[in-house]
């Protein structure tokens, strides 16, 4: 019986008959449906599927006609982080960096970043990103943005002012750890407003938000504040808001935005509150499970993501990177499972860009 | 990660339009398929057109509006985008600050 080379969840190469890639696409697509409470995808589009995982060649790419926009999180830190950041580790400045993606990768976006890639840390050197962004802004010529994660995570002790949560509730201090997220969340809506706006000021084409809701549900509501106050200050700035996750973890569970419960919103979900406070492009994120192999996490990938795109009203630029989107999550994730998922999320989920 | 995916999917940013559509996604909130649409009129182009280098790497040198290889004399950054703002109809913000700096 034929059996093609494909890849499990950590990269690793297996080889599987087209009967067991078969049963994983469904088994992959049914979860989501199941999780998500959406459509599972067609028999046509798992052939199709089914196709672009057991394609002979070594890279696949999407008809001429087709193709997307792409735009990037982690700004230079791709080049110059450590591991961590799945950075090489090439010190350069941010610049240099900015160009060469324009200039040599095909970036169609670009963005700026701090070292730690976070919001609270850029508070005390604002000046500093806004005297960067104008110099990058008088050289580059494609939308350069500034990103980083709103990471709620570092507003909770022993970094922060605020209990962890997570402490509080092994305590059974129940309201605690509620108040603990509803004052860092309202913490991080009023950095996100200090940093956006200021980074716009200085001619930033736009905002990135890279990994919302990393900290759970009061991250997610504390976030869209802040895109809500950066909408209402600079009207014409371009927000992108990419999302950590396909659900929303209740770390509070009853944080609403738009009076709607965050805790435990898909893909589906998330774009339609991401819409009312003002994002321009939404970023939806399907994690991926290691275990299981790339026919499983991309059908189930691509099922979330088909439902996000369907119902959106604004563009939809599907997180791939290294563990999400059906992607195998290790730092040197192989390019024949990257550009096959690729190819899916562009064919099978019509998304807008990557 | 930014060179198989650029293989697979990517406009190829400058090296065509793809700078160009991801504007009119954020600008006008388009669909990609609708952005494309727009950046094609706005060129006299179709929407395969925009995407192949071999068109755009001329037109984008006799339109100013940023080459991928280095031009002396051709417009990059701020000159090529104030281009950008008059062919796609659109507002861009570092434009907008550099007027402001402007006596």
């Amino acid at each position: 019986m034929t059996e093609y080379y494909t890849r499990m969840g950590d990269g690793k190469r297996v080889s599987m008959t087209k009967e067991q890639i078969m049963a994983d696409l469904q088994a992959g697509t049914a979860d989501a449906a199941d999780m998500g409470e959406i459509p599972a995808l067609s028999s046509a589009e798992m052939e199709q599927l089914f196709e672009i995982i057991a394609d002979k060649n070594r890279i696949v790419g999407v008809e001429p006609g087709h193709e997307v926009v792409l735009t990037y999180d982690i700004g230079q830190l791709d080049f110059t982080g450590d591991n961590g950041n799945s950075g090489n580790g090439v010190d350069m400045g941010r610049l240099e960096s900015a160009l060469l993606h324009e200039r040599a990768l095909g970036a169609d976006t670009f963005e700026l970043a701090h070292a730690d890639y976070s919001i609270k840390p850029v508070k005390p050197i604002i000046a500093n990103e806004m005297q960067t962004m104008e110099e990058i802004q008088n050289e580059i010529v494609a939308p350069y943005f500034y990103g980083a994660m709103p990471n709620m995570g570092l507003y909770y002790a022993p970094d922060g002012p605020y209990g962890n949560p997570a402490d509080l509730l092994r305590e059974f201090k129940m309201e605690e750890s509620m108040a603990s997220s509803e004052a860092a969340s309202e913490h991080l809506a009023r950095d996100i407003e200090y940093v956006s706006t200021r980074i716009i000021q200085a001619g930033a084409d736009g905002f990135n938000f890279d990994t919302t809701a990393s900290a759970g549900d009061a991250d997610f509501v504390g976030t869209l504040k802040g895109v809500e106050a950066l909408r209402k200050a600079c009207p014409d700035a371009y927000i992108n808001v990419g999302m950590a996750g396909e659900s929303v973890m209740g770390i509070h569970g009853g944080m609403e935005y738009d009076g709607k419960i965050v805790a435990g919103m898909y893909p589906h979900q998330q774009v339609k509150v991401a819409e009312k406070a003002g994002a321009d492009v939404f970023g939806p994120v399907c994690n991926t499970n290691t275990s299981k192999s790339l026919a499983w996490n991309l059908a189930r990938s691509v099922t979330f993501i088909k439902e996000c795109v369907k119902v959106a009203s604004i563009p939809c630029h599907v997180n791939m990177g290294m563990g999400v989107g059906g992607i195998p999550m290790c730092e040197t994730a192989p390019i024949d499972a990257v550009t096959r998922c690729n190819k899916a999320m562009v064919e099978i989920a019509h998304v807008d860009g990557i | 990660m930014a060179v198989p995916h650029y293989m697979a999917s990517g406009m190829g940013g400058i090296r065509t339009a793809g700078d160009l559509v991801a504007r009119i996604e954020y600008d006008k909130n388009l669909k990609v398929d609708k952005a494309k649409e727009y950046v094609a009129k706005k060129l006299g182009l179709d929407s395969l057109e925009i995407a192949d280098e071999y068109i755009m790497r001329e037109l984008r040198e006799e339109l100013k509006i940023g080459t991928v290889t280095a031009v002396p004399g051709v417009p990059r950054g701020i000159a090529a985008k104030m281009n950008i703002e008059k062919l796609l109809d659109i507002k861009i913000n570092s434009c907008e600050k550099f007027r402001g700096m402007l006596n």
